[in-house]
């Protein structure tokens, strides 16, 4: 059987987190999922439950954050990403098939997974 | 919506956009009254008289408030389709109380589900909100309230580190399965 989780164990946890935080470098990536009643339905949960479990296995410490309804429910579930120094990218109809793509191509590596893209933006335009 | 744990997610959204700070959620499946309920509390802005009448109608609501009335009328509509409803209760500057109550064993209603993603996406998505959920089956309860963590894990470390969100995760996932009665138990 499992031991059990408990708050003594996240006292531990502390400690080792704490380490991690002072090796962290530049700015953060962000992460943003649609979050209205049209993504949930959508199946943003999903996705975004996908994201935090992909961010975990290759220990990459992003962002994960959301917005609400934007107007394009029918593209619905929608993420943004977003990378320090670099212009943000809306990726729609993504399923939780999409996020290790997404996660190998963009997030790690800068590259935009051209057929999932809806929009980009450019800072000015922000 | 497939799962009551995605309307749940949704009424969370609501509060989180009317600037709440405080959420709670509170769960009883109370089997011997054959009753499910579900309620969401916050500390948010609250409605006007006039929004609470329209809100549960999918369709009077104008183009910026329906996202809050579309999720709160199909929560209405599904709570009406298993014998029961749903309830507001809400003030001003002062927060709003939202109360479905279901027939736990009506044909038509939808299982709870991954009420443990619904919290996590909370969560890791709104560090800094207090999160309060609190989940009663007969007599056994599952309390978890973010406050807590956080005084055990430190105010310099962020409630969505990945580790932290790891360790949360599996916290709730064994804190749910004692609910249900662990290897043993039944599923909602």
């Amino acid at each position: 059987m499992a031991t059990l989780k408990n708050l003594d164990d996240l006292r531990k946890l502390r400690e080792e987190v704490k380490g991690e935080l002072q090796e962290r470098f530049g700015g953060e990536i962000k992460i943003i999922v649609g979050m209205g009643t049209c993504g949930i339905a959508a199946g943003a949960r999903e996705v975004m439950t996908e994201i935090l479990k992909e961010l975990r296995t290759r220990n990459i410490n992003a962002l994960v954050t959301q917005t609400g309804c934007i107007g394009m429910c029918e593209r619905e579930p929608l993420i943004d990403i977003e990378r320090p120094g670099e212009r943000r990218v809306t990726y729609g109809r993504v399923t939780p098939k999409d996020v290790k793509r997404l996660i190998a191509e963009h997030v790690l590596h800068g590259r935009v997974v051209e057929d999932l893209v809806v929009a980009r933006f450019d800072e000015e335009e922000e | 919506m497939e799962e009551l744990s995605l309307h749940i997610l949704d009424l969370v959204q609501n509060s989180l956009g009317a600037s709440a700070t405080k959420v709670e959620i509170h769960i009883e499946e109370d089997v011997s009254r054959d009753r499910f309920l579900l309620e969401v509390r916050d500390n948010g802005g609250g409605m006007t008289k006039e929004f609470v009448e329209e809100v549960l109608s999918p369709f009077t609501t104008t183009r910026t408030t329906r996202r809050v009335g579309l999720g709160l009328s199909l929560l209405d509509m599904a709570a009406q389709r298993c014998g029961g409803g749903v309830e507001i209760d809400t003030e001003l500057g002062k927060g709003t109380r939202i109360r479905a109550v279901f027939q736990h064993s009506h044909w038509d209603r939808a299982p709870l589900g991954d009420i443990g993603a619904t919290l996590m996406t909370i969560i890791a998505a709104n560090p800094e909100i207090h999160l309060i959920y609190e989940h009663r089956v007969g007599e056994r309860i599952f309390i978890l309230d973010t406050e807590e963590i956080k005084d055990a894990l430190g105010r310099d470390i962020p409630l969505n580190n990945m580790a932290v969100l790891g360790w949360l995760e599996e916290y709730m996932a064994q804190g749910l399965d004692e609910l249900y009665g662990g290897e043993e138990g039944w599923r909602p």
